[in-house]
């Protein structure tokens, strides 16, 4: 039997909290795939941008748990050209902020080795702690 | 429940007791003698107390005693930070208890400890590069500009500004604008970014007074004269003295001017 | 004609691993008769624009810059009285996004100015971001050309763009898709732009903190890609670009043992070195791959 499932973001927590953060409305996405087509990252990536958008579509809890999210170089390369005028870079936002906003960081600065710290551009250390620590 | 056999206890006495346990530990004052009252809130509870006091010895005269939270009693330690509420206020106030004075309807508590950790270093071999304090604290990339800090800082320092200097390795600008912190600790309590800007800082100005001063003469001619024993003599008479004449001693002493 | 003086956002990692784009930058206006006033006061702006609809806190540092431009413009620090010039790319996509943010969202300024009580001024929306790449459109390659006189004949670069320059479109300084800017400035100096799609292709960033054998692929696939496009050499004006495509040189040749190192340089430099300003401004030193022997085999150093 197949189930009918209605996509808005009020029928789904999840959804709704990444629609709220993100401030885009994902249940816009028509799947086109331009989105996987651009993103420079997306051969790394355990699922595609465009899956990315579906599984926030569907609230699935499963899509906190990829490396994809962690992935996105907010680049904007899917930005410019999503036909939706969608901004995919702002879900993959909310997606990594829903992580971190519960104390779970991405990356353990204090991790890093002296060489490493010593060679990083200010810039560099500054937007990973940005992005990857809450 | 097993019943135990409970001793009754005499109100009378356990007042007593309270009473005692609260007697003014602030020499000098007698309650007869004070004029005017306010009323503080230590940890939710509230405590009349005299007017002029510091929170320092308006909690001891309350009955507290220090046994850490509390050092010099001049405002330079940084052992006795504070953080209080002004009645009716809702902004969040910082002060080092022996240096603020008491006000009605305040709710305040005392943090004599701030956990963070120090880095570790060899100051002989650590490097003097632009990255160094990054390095050793990298958290520091975690800074959000919120000058949450400045508005803690106990001694009114620009503390969001020499923890920019310090991501920018501008040495000379951290160490000056830190130069005057007691390490009391309120900045790094409130720092959203969970940076501990005073052990940065020392480290700053352990690197800058290593690599960037000269070296002082007369530090270096006083060590001179400390290894050749200058002041074994002088030191074994002091010893000897009486505490009377050790006084006469300290306040005749000579000072340096400012 | 008096000289131009104009508010200028260095940013952390020009004061340290990119001093050579500041330098050269410098002194390139100053011959083109503009004088960059380093901002009196200045924080970190946070580098990436925070994406996030309910967060303000990572706008605050943003806007506390943009408030110093006011007090410059009192004190006559500048005759510019509304623009603030940035280099670094990143630095530059945070500023002018979070100031388009709070143009579009005065309440939220609102409540920024309010948390911001110990500043003198509050931000008044009173100041527009531009790139140098703006500035250096404005005057125009004419103005650019009768300034060279090392002209950087049969250098061929390819001028890469990278993010942060192009995108969003509302920040991007020139055409996402199509951009010229920097071809422009190079044509003028005489060099010759090498054309490739992946002058827009992201180097990956932050991603090299936490992940840097994602950005050793990208950077390798970038430089592989000019070099057969023809470039001897790249240009940027992104410190952290230029710290994925020239010191990630080192692991792309543990990884391919057959690449070939390329010089990445800030556009500036290029340009100090064809105006023939002094050689203390070009830092070459900074570069992991040098680009003395390219520049001597071309006669230019
Ligand atoms: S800088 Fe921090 S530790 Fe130092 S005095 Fe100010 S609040 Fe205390
Ligand atoms: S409180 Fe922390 S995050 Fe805020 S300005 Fe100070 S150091 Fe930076
Ligand atoms: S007791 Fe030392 S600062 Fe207050």
């Amino acid at each position: 039997m197949t189930k009918k499932i209605e996509l808005a973001p009020e029928n789904n927590k999840l959804c709704e909290k990444i629609c709220s953060i993100s401030g885009e409305v994902v249940t816009m996405c028509d799947q086109c795939g331009t989105c996987s087509a651009s993103c420079p990252m997306a051969a790394e990536m355990d699922i595609n941008p465009s899956e990315m958008m579906k599984m926030s579509q569907l609230g699935m809890e499963e899509v906190l748990e990829t490396k994809a999210i962690w992935l996105c170089a907010s680049c904007f390369t899917c930005v410019v050209r999503c036909p939706r005028g969608l901004d995919l870079s702002k879900v993959a936002e909310a997606l990594r902020q829903i992580k971190l906003r519960q104390a779970e960081d991405h990356m353990d600065i204090k991790k890093l080795t002296i060489e490493e710290l010593e060679g990083l551009p200010q810039i560099a250390l500054i937007s990973a702690c940005r992005k990857f620590t809450g | 429940m097993k019943e135990t056999k409970s001793k009754k206890l005499d109100p009378e006495k356990v007042m007593e007791r309270i009473a005692e346990a609260s007697r003014p530990t602030v020499a000098g004052v007698e309650e007869k003698d004070v004029r005017h009252w306010v009323t503080i809130y230590v940890m939710g509870r509230g405590y009349s107390v005299p007017a002029d006091l510091t929170i320092l010895t308006a909690m001891e005269y309350a009955g507290y005693k220090f046994i850490r939270g509390c050092g010099c009693r001049q405002g330079f330690c940084g052992a006795c930070s504070t953080v209080y509420r002004r009645h009716g206020e809702y902004k969040l106030q910082t002060g080092m208890a022996c240096q603020t004075r008491v006000e009605d309807g305040m709710y305040l508590v005392q943090i004599p400890f701030s956990p963070a950790e120090k880095a570790s270093y060899d100051i002989s071999k650590e490097a003097y590069k632009v990255n160094t304090l990054l390095k050793h604290y990298p958290e520091l990339a975690r800074c959000v500009a919120c000058n949450t800090c400045t508005k803690a800082c106990t001694q009114d320092l620009q503390v969001m500004d020499y923890i920019q200097a310090a991501i920018r390795g501008d040495f000379e600008t951290c160490v000056n604008e830190s130069f005057d912190c007691i390490q009391c600790g309120m900045c790094a309590l409130r720092c959203p970014a969970e940076i501990v800007q005073y052990n940065m800082a020392q480290l700053a100005r352990r690197l800058y007074g290593r690599n960037d001063r000269p070296e002082p003469k007369h530090l270096t001619d006083r060590l001179k004269e400390i290894e050749q024993g200058k002041f074994v003599k002088p030191l074994d008479e002091i010893t000897k003295k009486s505490k009377e004449e050790l006084e006469k001693l300290y306040y005749s002493r000579e000072k340096e001017s400012d | 004609m008096s000289q131009t003086k104009i508010a200028y956002y260095p940013g952390c990692t020009l004061k340290t691993t990119a001093k050579n784009f500041e330098d050269s930058a410098l002194a390139v206006a100053r011959a083109l008769d503009i004088e960059l006033v380093e901002l009196p006061k200045w924080n970190c702006c946070g580098t990436v624009y925070s994406l996030t609809d309910d967060n303000l806190m990572y706008h605050i540092a943003p806007v506390r810059n943009l408030l110093r431009v006011k007090q410059m413009v009192r004190d006559e620090l500048v005759t510019d009285d509304h623009r603030m010039v940035v280099l670094c790319s990143m630095c530059y996509n945070a500023l002018k996004r979070t100031n388009l943010r709070v143009k579009e969202n005065p309440e939220d300024l609102q409540k920024i100015n309010d948390f911001m009580y110990l500043e003198d001024d509050d931000y008044e929306l009173n100041v527009d971001v531009i790139h140098f790449l703006d500035l250096l459109k404005e005057i125009g390659v004419e103005k650019i050309r009768e300034k060279v006189v090392k002209p950087l004949n049969g250098l061929k670069v390819l001028p890469y763009y990278g993010c942060m320059l192009l995108r969003p479109k509302e920040v991007g300084i020139d055409d996402p898709e199509e951009p010229n800017l920097q071809e422009n400035i190079l044509a003028a100096l005489g060099a010759e732009p090498i054309d490739s799609p992946y002058r827009k292709v992201c180097c990956g960033s932050y991603l090299t903190v936490d992940n840097k054998y994602v950005v050793v692929e990208l950077a390798y696939k970038i430089l592989s890609h000019a070099q057969k496009a023809g470039a001897q050499a790249l240009t940027t004006s992104c410190p952290l670009c230029a710290f994925n495509l020239d010191n990630r040189q080192k692991e792309i040749k543990e990884k391919y043992p057959g690449f070939k190192n390329i010089p990445v340089f800030y556009f500036t430099q290029l340009m100090a070195l064809a105006f023939g300003l002094s050689n203390e401004c070009y830092g070459f030193d900074l570069h992991h791959t040098k680009p003395e022997p390219l520049l001597k085999e071309k006669q230019l150093c």
